[in-house]
Order: structure tokens, then sequence, then C-alpha cells
């Protein structure tokens, strides 16, 4: 069973009810028909919850710790994932994984933020933030997709890159600013899709491509909502109102030009049912991929160049 | 900005009745009285301690263009408060009051001229102006300066000064890192220059892009330089932060910078390295 956020207790209690009965059931009474009652009713709750999601509830379920991650899309959406490991200099950075890997007949260069799902695996992967390693490791790996003509994908999940003496020391925000940059200077098509969080320089380090795609209930933003509002109100707990002011969500950002198609998400969030989303952008990355397939390098590198050069100007 | 920031700001008018001719400048480091006019003279470097003053636009040119070479240049078009944004106060309001207190557009100028006789384009990043936050104001600014570069034939030249992305644009903010970067891209192409001079202070957004992408990382002494800012990672990592952690000399130590120079040597400096830089192609 799925763990309930905040928001949910409402479908929380009444699933425990259908629970309990189902567990009464053997008593011989028939219980069938309020058993289904009660779930229509817990389904329709949720998915008038989920309909009318709030920018703080959507980082939630962005967060959500069963929502799936880098390595459950890879081994959902791709054949023959072949891992490349190390920045060549100081370390493999295991918040940030890559590697070779097919989508149908398509060959491709798969990158992106893994957060792990649970204690262990967490700590291994830094909750998914990187650090200069990990960074210089995708700048490796998009160097060498260019090089063998092969497409970039990265799938988005961080809270932001690590903030640490030894990332300051090596040069955290070097790295981000050459990746951001390597992402642009690719002339072979990129797709970026943001599946978790967005955060912030660590996102766009792996994001400034020719297609953003971003799930429904994912969420990005230049900074957290409590780092926003624990500077712009003075405490983190104005969280909240940071987010909508911030407009943080897959709606806010295709309206803003900064995401170019939104991926649904099964009722109740990708966590709730991880298959139908893994396939949802399964679907979206071969359909994108198809229509980039036409381009030449040069048009791939200058559409990608005049779509940054032209964010948040004046329209008309 | 420091509550010492704020207090100071608040009684700079008393301070002024009490010293008439505004006779005496307490450095903010080292606390010692240095006379106003020696301070001056010294480029807002303190004489005692050499700490270097936070400066804006109007106190650059003169200290690093050749005398009467300086052209500030139109600050480009921009959307003002694209997400209509309101924390404790309007983001519209906010701007109008860095514009009453600063006399500046937004964050970034941008001024054409010479230096060392070499020709330039220079962009000045005003701490005062809301923190030097990078938002699309910023971004457009900056496009602008390489553009104008590029017609010239000459470098750009950037005297960075930012808290990071400025928050109150949201994601747009965060999308002028890639906007900058594709208009450092354009300049390289066109086989011109991009000098960095990183100064007090330097960090977020601005430091994680264009900031870190110069042929040539120059920074002034003392320059505090970093992606995090401090209070987050002591707050992550738990642990207290070395001397001197973020610090223009650090980052010299990490590999990060070319070089350490002093603001009295900045001119001369930046002349060189142009004159080094500049394409050899038309002599040859």
């Amino acid at each position: 069973m799925v763990s309930f956020l905040d928001f949910e207790k409402q479908v929380a209690t009444l699933d425990e009810r259908i629970h309990e009965l189902r567990a009464s059931a053997s008593d011989g009474v028939d219980i069938q028909s309020e058993i289904d009652k009660l779930e229509a009713k817990s389904a329709k709750m949720l998915s008038d919850i989920y309909r009318k999601l709030t920018p703080w509830q959507k980082t939630q379920v962005a967060r959500h710790p069963e929502r799936p991650h880098f390595k459950d899309y890879v081994a959902g959406i791709f054949e023959d994932f072949v891992p490349l490991a190390g920045d060549r200099a100081f370390a493999d950075d295991h918040a940030i994984i890559g590697g070779l890997a097919r989508l149908g007949t398509r060959k491709l260069l798969v990158i992106g933020h893994e957060k792990g799902d649970d204690t262990a695996s967490r700590i291994k992967h830094n909750f998914g933030m990187g650090k200069p390693e990990g960074y210089r490791k995708a700048i490796r790996l998009m160097e060498l997709a260019d090089r063998f003509g092969l497409p970039v994908v990265s799938l988005v999940d961080t809270s932001g890159a690590f903030p640490g003496i030894q990332a300051e020391e090596r040069g955290q925000a070097e790295a981000i600013a050459r990746s951001t940059q390597a992402c642009l200077e690719l002339k072979v098509p990129m797709i970026a899709a943001i599946v978790g969080e967005g955060g912030s320089g660590g996102a766009i380090a792996l994001a400034a491509a020719n297609r953003v795609l971003m799930f429904e209930h994912a969420v990005y933003s230049v900074i957290s909502p409590e780092g926003c509002a624990s500077i712009l109100w003075r405490t983190a707990e104005k969280a909240a109102d940071a987010a909508t002011a911030m407009q943080v969500t897959a709606d806010d950002l295709k309206r803003l030009g900064v995401v170019d198609r939104i991926v649904p998400e099964p009722i109740g969030g990708a966590h709730r049912v991880r298959s139908v989303a893994i396939a949802a952008l399964k679907k979206a990355l071969g359909e994108e991929l198809n229509d980039l397939a036409g381009k030449t390098p040069d048009a791939l590198r200058t559409e990608r160049e005049e779509k940054y050069l032209a964010m948040g100007q004046l329209a008309g | 900005m420091s509550w010492i920031h704020r207090v100071r700001n608040a009684i700079s008018s008393i301070a002024k009745r009490e010293t008439p001719d505004n006779l005496w400048h307490k450095c903010k480091a080292c606390n010692q009285m240095v006379f106003c006019k020696e301070w001056e003279e010294n480029l807002f470097v303190c004489p005692k301690c050499d700490h270097h003053d936070r400066i804006g636009a109007d106190k650059r040119i003169p200290m690093l263009f050749d005398p009467g070479s300086a052209e500030i240049l139109p600050s480009p078009r921009a959307p003002e408060d694209p997400l209509k944004f309101k924390d404790t106060k309007k983001y519209v309001d906010r701007i109008k009051a860095a514009r009453n207190a600063t006399g500046e557009h937004d964050a970034l100028i941008n001024v054409r001229g010479t230096i060392a006789k070499h020709r330039a384009v220079v962009g000045i990043q005003d701490f005062a102006f809301m923190g030097g936050s990078m938002g699309v104001g910023v971004g457009e600014a900056f496009v602008s300066g390489v553009e104008a570069a590029i017609a010239d034939a000459c470098p750009y030249i950037i005297f960075t000064a930012a808290g990071g992305a400025r928050m109150q644009e949201g994601i747009l903010s965060l999308m002028q890192m890639p906007k900058a970067t594709v208009a450092i891209a354009r300049l390289r192409r066109a086989g011109l220059p991009y000098i960095v001079v990183l100064t007090d202070p330097t960090t977020g957004g601005v430091t994680a892009s264009y900031a870190m992408l110069g042929d040539v990382q120059l920074a002034e002494p003392g320059a505090l330089i970093g992606f995090a800012g401090q209070r987050v990672i002591e707050n992550t990592i738990r642990e207290k932060l070395p001397d001197g952690f973020q610090r223009a000399e650090y980052l010299l130590d990490h590999g990060m910078l070319d070089m350490v120079v002093e603001r009295k040597d900045l001119r001369q400096r930046l002349g060189l390295l142009i004159d080094y830089l500049t394409p050899q192609r038309e002599a040859a």
C-alpha cells in the first residue's frame, strides 16, 4: 500500500475501512457491494484531489519517496542499458547516472539524477544531489554522445546540486556552468524530462534541451519553495505561498514557454501506478525523438540556442 | 543584506549630520577610520586592511576606462514582473525602490570604451540593485552586451556581483543561465575573448553560469565566490567552514581562478590580457 500524503487523509481513512471490511468478509456476510461502493467513493475522492492539487501539494507528490526514479524509468523504457561511470578526474558520482541505451530501434545516451529508494541507496546516491564529478561525468557522456551521433535523453529529478565544502572546492558552480554549456553545444537531439523535482542549477545543468517534457505533477523551480520562503518571507513555513508565487507546476511552465509537453500521470500520481507513468513517458520520448530525428546537426544546435535566447522575452 | 548594512543605511543621514563633510569612512572589515578622500583615492579599498568595498558602475567606470572613453549602452527591453510576483511586498514595488535608490534600470549595465587603449564592452553588475540578482532584464542585458562586443569585434568583460538568480522571476531567472551561456558561445565562435572579473559577492546561479565560463577568470581580493550559501552548507553538513572558505584566494588555491588582482591593477592587467587575446589573424 502506498504512503499517503497529508492532503490525502480522507482517502487513507476510507481505504482503511475498505481494508477492514475485506478482513471481516470471512464471516459469510455479503459485503462486496459495500466494498465496491466505498472503492468507487475512494477513487472519486482521489481523482477530485488530484484534479486540483495546489503547487505545494504537487511539490509533495513530486518528492514522494515511492515515486519512480531514474533506475525505474531506465528499466521500464529502455533496453540494453550500459552504464558508463566516472568523470576521469576525481570520482564516480552516484547521484548522476548515465549510459548507453536503446528505445525501440533508436540508440541513445540516457542520463539523469537518481535519488535512491531506501535509506542505504539514498545515502549511496546522495539523495540525488549531484557533485562536481557528477556534472563532469555528464559533460563527458554528452560529448561522447555528440561524437557518435547519439541523441541525449535526460531525466531530471533533484532537489538541487549538493551544497558542501568539498563540492565547492572542486568547483560545483563551474561544473554546472560547463554542463549547461555541454547541453547547448550538442549537435544531436536532446530531450530533457523533468520527472520529479527540477531543482535550480542542479537541474538546468542537464536540462538545456531541444525539447523539455514534464510530468503532470512534477515541479521545476529556481529555488526550493522552502528556500524562497525563508529568504523572502523570512520563514520556511511560507513554502506553500512561495510555491504558488514562483509558479512551479507543469501548467505554469508550459505557459511560460519553459516546458514543451506535459506527460500525464495516473490518477493519484506516478507513484500509485508506476507502470502507467513509465509507459506514458516512454510514449512521449519516442514521439519527440522521432520528431527531432530528421533535423540537421546545425539546425538542432541553432534551434536550441534560439529557444534559450528567447526565454522570458517580451512577446512580439 | 546583513543587519549591519541595514542599520548603516538607516542611520546614514544622522551620520552625515555629525560629520558634515563626510570626512571619515569606517572600514566594514577592520572597523578603522580612514579619511573619505584617502579612501576614495584608494578606489574604495581600505588603505589599512586592503578590504575591497562593493562598488557600482558609477564608481567602477572612471577607475577602469581611459578618461572620456566610456559610453553607457542603452538597457534592452524586458518584461516587468512576468509572474506578477508578490511576497511580503509586491515585486514591482521592490524594483521601483531599487531604481530610485541606485538610479539604474536593472542590476547589469553595459559600457563601451577603451581600457589602456584597448576597445572593450564591459558589463558591470551592481549588488546594490536587488543584490545584483539575475532576472530576465539582467539576462537580456548580458546578451546585448555580448552582441555589442561582437559588432565591435572586441572582448566582452563582465564584472560580476550577485547573490544569484532573482527569485521573483521564478523559473525565468533560471532560464537566463542557458541564455547567457548561448551568448558566450557566440562570442567564442566570433573568435573574441570573454573575461570575467568576479567581485564581492558572486554566488548562486550567476556563479553557476556566466561567471565561471571566462577564457580568463580574475577576482578582486577577498571577494566571496561560491555556488551554495554558507549558511545552507553549514546546515547541510553541520560542520564549521574552513577559514577563508569561498574567498577569492581560496578559489585561486583550488584552481578555479587564473588570478586575484588588486583593484588598482585591474586596468593595466585587463589591457594586457586584451592585447594578448586579440585575434592575431589580421596581422598574419
